[in-house]
C-alpha cells in the first residue's frame, strides 16, 4: 500500500534516525512511503500561531499534494503530525480559514489548481502500525524481540492533544506506544508523567524550567523501573537528553522497531 | 350550520399589548357561522367563564373559539366551561394568540393581523368539529416500584400505608441501594444503616409490599391504570422461602476469591454470599460465574452444610407476570467510571480511590472494619487530598464527563474531610474545589464547621496531575486564590466522581415509553409543576433517576410520587382521551404502515368480511385501533398511504380547513 510521506525538517538534520528507520521498517512491513516532492517546513507550533494563516500554508500544500496523489498522508514527528492534523481539521471545519487559505493557494503561480477542504486522511506512523499494518503483523515480523527490556513510552503533549482533533488515543491513559512496545517484545512500564510536557520550546527562554520538566519525566520513569524511554518527538528527545538531570537513555521508537525487525546497522 | 361564539382574551397586557383584541373580535364577527364575538381581560377567570356560559345560553351557541394562551395551559379549563354550559367539551377550539403570536411579535399591526388569521383558522375548524365522548377504563389497584433503594422503599411504604398493594422489583439480591453502602449521612452525621435498615425491615414486613429481589422488568404493555408487566426473577440457586439467612454456607464455601461488589471489589466474599449483614431479604445467593458446583459439578459444600435444605443448584429463572395501575421508576444512580480521568492515576495506584470506596473504607462493616487504611499497604494515611468535580461541570470533556453539577459531592466531601479530622487529628486534609455548593438546610453551616472547627484545607482550584512515585502520590494542583501552583505529597487521593443514572434506566424508559433527557435522566411532565410524573400517563419518578439528589430530597420526592400514585389508584375508572385514531375499513388495504409507525402498539389487524358490489363476500385484512392504548399522536394518519386513518378531533378535513383559512 502506498502513502504520501512528510518527513519534516528535523528529520533531515538532527533526527535522522527517526526518518531513516521509519522508511526502512515501512518497506519491510509492506508499506511504500513516497516522500512528497518539494515539501516545506510544517509551519511549527500550531497553537502558538493560531490565527496566522501564512504559517499553515505549507501544511496545506503537503495535504493537498497527498490528495492529488490519491494517497493518505503519513508523518512521524509528533510536532509535524500535530500541525498537519490540526491544520487539516481547520480546513474541514473553519470555513473562513479555509477560504482565506484556498484564495491564496489557488492564485496563479502557487501551483495549486483545486481548493482544498481537508479531504486527505492523515496518519501518524504509529497509527499506520496499529491500524493499517496491525501490531500482530508487526509482532510476526520481529526477528530480534527486545525480550526483558523495560521500556517507558514517552508521549509528551503534542502526540495526543487536542484529543478531539488528534483522535489517536485516550490523552490521559494512552495505550498505543505500550502496545507497540509489546509488539516488539519489550515490557512497557506505565508511569504517570508519560503524557506530561518535556518543557518544549521553553528551553530557549528558561533552561531551568525545561530542565525541571524533563527531569521530572525521567525520574518518574526510572523510579517505576524503566531502562529506556521511547519517543516520537525530536524536541522531547532533545530536552530529555540535554536538559534532563537523569541519564536514562531516550531513543526514537523507529530505532527500536528497526532493531527488532533486524535491519538496524 | 354551527352557531359559533368567539371569545378573545387580553391576558392582561400579555396579549392586549401587541394585539388589538377588539379588532380581532370585530373581524371574527364577519366569519360565516359566527353569531357572537367579544373580548375580555381574563377569559380564564370566573367572570370570563361565566360570560362564556351566558353567551352559549343566550345565543344558542354550538361551537366555541377561545383566542387566548396555548391549549397546554387552558384547553382543559375551557372544555370544562363548555360542559358547564351544556355543550360537548370537544366543540371548543383554542386559537393560541399568546405564545405563538403576541409574545413573539413586537408591533401591534403584525400581531393583530396574525391573531385574526389564527382566529379564522380555529373558526374554520370548529365548523367541522363533532361531539366526542371519552371512553372509560378500569384501574388495577396495584403499583409497581422499579428499584429498591431508599427512593423505591419510601415510595412503596407510603403506597402500602394507604392500603394498596405494591411490588418492589430490585436488580440486586437485596434492597437498600446506594444508601446501604454509605457510612454516615450529612448534615447530621447519623449512620446510614441505622436509619435505612429499619425502613428495609418495614418494607419486608408490610403485608401490602412484595419484594421481588434479584429481578428485572422485561416487558411492559398496556397503559395508565392497566399496565401488564413481565418480570424476570433470576435464579439465586437458593430457595428463598426455606433459607434462614444463618450464613453458615457463606463461611464454608471453598471458593473465596469472588470480588465483593458491595465493598466495591476492595475485598472478596465466597461464591455463595449474603451481600451484607442487614440484607433484605436475608437470603444467600450463589454467583454462578464462580461456583464450582454450577461450573463443573464438583463441590456441593453449601448444600451439605445447609441445615434448612435451601440450596437448589437446579433453580431456574422465574417469570412473574402481573397487572399494575401505576409504575414508579426509582432506578437511582451510579458514580461514573473514572477510567477516562487518568490524570488522577486511578488505574495506576490503589491509593487513588473514589468517594464511594472511601465510604466503604470508613464503614465499620467495610473491608477495613472502619479503620482508615491505605489500600496499597494497610498503613494509616497522613495526608489526604480530596478532588471534587471529577467529571462534573465538565463541558469541555465531552464523552468522558458530565456537563451538570452532581449536587451531592460538595456535601459528602465536607463530611469525609470532617470525619477524618475528627477521628485522626494527625492527618492533613486538603479539598480542591471549583465552587463549594451547599444550598440545603444546615448545609452551609456544616461546611463551615469542616473549615473552621476541623481545620480542613479548602483550596479553590483543580488538581492537574497525580504522579505515583516511591509510595507517595505527588499531587500537582493550582491554588487560584493565591495564584500559585501547589505540590503536595499525599498518601491517599479521593475522587468525587460525577454521578450518572443507572445503566438500566435507558432500556427501562424505552419499555415504559417514558422520555429521558440527553443525560439519561427521566424527564418530568413539568419541571416545576409536575416534578414527580413522567409525561407518559401512569409513570411516576422517584429519586435520583430524575436528577442528582441527596437523601432528604430523594425521600421527599419518593413520598410525592407515592401521593400521586395513591391519587391514581383511588379512582375506580379513568376517562380516556377521545382524540384517538380511527381507521376507515372500506379504504384500509391492510398494508401495516400505520402499525409500523405506532409508538404505543395500539394498532392490530383483523380479518373482516366485506360485501362486494357483485354481492359476493370477501375477507380483507384491516387495521383496528385500540382506543385505550392510542395516545392520539397522529403518526399513523400521515403514514397511511390510502388516507384511511384519521384522528378524531384532528381529522384530515379539519386540518385542511385550517390551512385553507390561513391561506385565504
Amino acid at each position: 500500500m502506498k502513502f504520501s510521506y512528510f518527513p519534516g525538517c528535523t528529520l533531515k538534520t538532527k533526527a535522522k534516525q527517526l526518518d531513516v528507520y521509519a522508511r526502512k521498517c515501512a518497506e519491510v512491513l509492506g508499506i511504500t512511503l513516497e516522500e512528497i516532492p518539494a515539501w516545506q517546513c510544517c509551519g511549527g507550533v500550531f497553537n502558538a500561531s493560531r490565527d496566522e494563516i501564512a504559517s499553515k500554508l505549507s501544511a496545506v500544500r503537503a495535504l493537498s499534494a497527498a490528495r492529488d496523489a490519491g494517497q493518505p498522508l503519513v508523518s512521524v514527528c509528533s510536532a509535524c503530525h500535530n500541525v498537519i492534523k490540526q491544520t487539516n481539521a481547520a480546513m474541514q471545519d473553519d470555513g473562513e480559514f479555509a477560504s482565506h487559505v484556498n484564495h491564496y493557494l489557488t492564485q496563479p503561480g502557487q501551483g495549486q489548481a483545486e481548493p482544498y477542504y481537508g479531504e486527505t486522511e492523515v496518519y501518524h506512523y504509529l497509527e499506520l502500525l496499529r491500524d493499517v499494518v496491525g501490531f500482530d503483523k508487526v509482532k510476526a515480523a520481529v526477528k530480534h524481540p527486545l525480550t526483558g527490556k523495560k521500556i517507558g513510552a514517552y508521549y509528551g503533549c503534542l502526540l495526543l492533544r487536542p484529543s478531539g482533533v488528534m483522535a489517536m488515543d485516550d490523552p490521559e491513559n494512552p495505550q498505543i506506544l505500550e502496545d507497540f512496545i509489546r509488539a516488539i517484545g519489550g515490557e512497557p512500564v506505565i508511569y504517570a508523567m508519560r503524557n506530561e510536557c518535556c518543557g518544549g520550546y521553553m528551553t530557549l527562554e528558561d533552561k531551568a524550567l525545561a530542565a525541571k520538566k524533563s527531569t521530572a519525566v525521567l525520574d518518574n520513569a526510572s523510579v517505576n523501573g524503566a531502562d529506556l524511554l521511547v519517543t516520537a518527538c525530536p524536541l522531547c528527545k532533545y530536552n530529555l537528553d540535554k536538559n534532563g538531570k537523569n541519564d536514562l537513555p531516550v531513543v526514537y521508537f523507529t530505532e527500536l522497531l528497526a532493531e527488532a525487525l533486524g535491519i538496524k546497522e | 350550520m354551527q352557531r359559533i361564539g368567539v371569545f378573545v382574551c387580553w391576558c392582561g397586557s400579555n396579549i392586549a399589548a401587541t394585539v388589538d383584541v377588539h379588532a380581532v373580535a370585530e373581524a371574527a364577527k364577519l366569519e360565516p357561522g359566527v353569531v357572537f364575538s367579544t373580548d375580555y381581560q381574563y377569559m380564564c377567570s370566573q367572570a370570563g367563564q361565566n360570560m362564556i356560559i351566558d353567551a352559549v345560553k343566550e345565543h344558542k351557541l354550538t361551537g366555541l373559539v377561545i383566542c387566548s394562551c396555548s391549549p397546554r395551559m387552558h384547553e382543559a379549563t375551557f372544555r370544562k366551561t363548555a360542559a358547564n354550559a351544556g355543550i360537548n367539551p370537544y366543540m371548543v377550539e383554542i386559537a393560541n394568540i399568546r405564545e405563538q403570536c403576541s409574545w413573539v411579535h413586537k408591533d401591534m399591526p403584525t400581531g393583530t393581523e396574525k391573531a385574526i388569521i389564527l382566529a379564522k383558522a380555529a373558526i374554520a375548524k370548529v365548523h367541522l368539529n363533532t361531539p366526542l365522548t371519552p371512553g372509560e377504563s378500569k384501574v388495577t389497584k396495584r403499583a409497581l416500584v422499579i428499584g429498591g433503594g431508599i427512593a423505591g422503599i419510601q415510595t412503596a411504604l407510603d403506597i402500602a400505608d394507604a392500603g394498596y398493594p405494591v411490588d418492589i422489583v430490585e436488580k440486586e439480591p437485596t434492597i437498600g441501594g446506594k444508601m446501604a453502602q454509605l457510612d454516615k449521612t450529612f448534615p447530621t452525621l447519623d449512620c446510614a444503616a441505622c436509619i435505612l435498615t429499619p425502613k428495609m425491615v418495614d418494607a419486608a414486613q408490610n403485608e401490602n409490599i412484595r419484594i421481588i429481589s434479584y429481578a428485572k422488568v422485561e416487558e411492559v404493555g398496556g397503559f395508565v391504570g392497566n399496565f401488564h408487566v413481565k418480570i424476570r426473577k433470576k435464579a439465586r440457586f437458593v430457595n428463598e422461602d426455606v433459607c434462614t439467612g444463618c450464613g453458615l454456607c457463606t463461611e464454608k464455601c471453598p471458593q473465596k476469591k469472588v470480588p465483593n461488589a458491595f465493598n466495591l471489589n476492595m475485598d472478596n466474599h465466597r461464591a455463595i454470599y449474603i451481600p451484607f449483614a442487614q440484607a433484605v431479604p436475608k437470603v444467600a445467593v450463589i454467583d454462578p460465574d464462580y461456583c464450582n458446583m454450577l461450573k463443573n459439578g464438583k463441590c456441593g459444600v453449601c448444600a451439605k452444610v445447609c441445615t434448612a435444605g435451601a440450596i437448589d443448584y437446579k433453580q431456574e429463572d422465574q417469570i412473574i407476570e402481573e397487572d399494575y395501575g401505576a409504575i414508579v421508576a426509582a432506578t437511582g444512580y451510579n458514580p461514573i467510571s473514572v477510567e477516562k480521568f487518568d490524570e488522577f492515576a486511578y488505574s495506576q495506584s490503589k491509593d487513588v480511590i473514589t468517594s464511594l470506596e472511601f465510604e466503604r473504607l470508613t464503614n465499620a462493616a467495610g473491608p477495613t472494619a472502619g479503620k482508615l487504611l491505605r489500600p496499597s499497604d494497610g498503613e494509616h494515611p497522613h495526608t489526604i487530598v480530596f478532588v471534587q468535580c471529577v467529571g462534573s461541570r465538565c463541558a469541555s470533556c465531552a464523552g468522558k464527563g458530565k456537563e451538570y453539577c452532581s449536587k451531592i459531592c460538595c456535601m459528602y466531601t465536607a463530611k469525609h474531610a470532617m470525619l477524618v479530622r475528627d477521628k485522626y487529628p494527625d492527618t492533613e486534609v486538603y479539598v480542591f474545589y471549583i465552587d463549594v455548593r451547599t444550598p440545603g438546610k444546615n448545609f452551609d453551616e456544616f461546611y463551615r464547621r469542616a473549615v473552621e472547627e476541623y481545620g480542613v484545607h479548602y483550596i479553590k482550584g483543580m488538581v492537574g496531575k497525580v504522579t505515583p512515585e516511591n509510595g507517595k502520590l505527588k499531587v500537582q494542583a493550582s491554588d487560584l486564590l493565591a495564584d500559585r501552583q501547589l505540590h503536595i505529597d499525599a498518601d491517599l487521593v479521593v475522587l468525587a466522581a460525577a454521578i450518572e443514572p443507572d445503566k438500566s434506566a435507558r432500556p427501562l424508559a424505552t419499555m415504559l415509553t417514558a422520555s429521558m433527557d440527553t443525560n439519561d435522566f427521566f424527564t418530568e411532565a413539568h419541571p416545576k409543576l409536575r416534578p414527580v410524573e413522567s409525561p407518559t400517563a401512569g409513570i411516576f419518578l422517584s429519586g435520583a433517576c430524575q436528577g442528582p439528589k441527596d437523601i432528604p430530597e430523594t425521600v421527599s420526592q419518593a413520598s410525592a410520587a407515592a401521593a400521586k400514585v395513591i391519587g391514581l389508584l383511588s379512582k375506580n375508572t379513568l376517562k380516556g382521551n377521545p382524540c384517538v385514531a380511527q381507521s376507515d375499513e372500506l379504504m384500509c388495504n391492510g398494508c401495516s404502515s400505520c402499525a409500523n409507525v405506532c409508538p404505543y402498539g395500539a394498532i392490530t389487524y383483523v380479518n373482516k368480511e366485506f360485501r362486494m358490489p357483485d354481492r359476493t363476500t370477501k375477507v380483507r385484512r384491516v387495521a383496528s385501533v385500540n382506543p385505550a392504548v392510542c395516545q392520539g399522536c397522529g403518526a399513523c394518519t400521515v403514514a397511511c398511504p390510502s388516507g384511511a386513518m384519521d384522528l378524531n378531533g384532528f381529522k384530515n378535513n379539519q386540518i385542511m380547513a385550517e390551512v385553507d383559512a390561513i391561506c385565504k
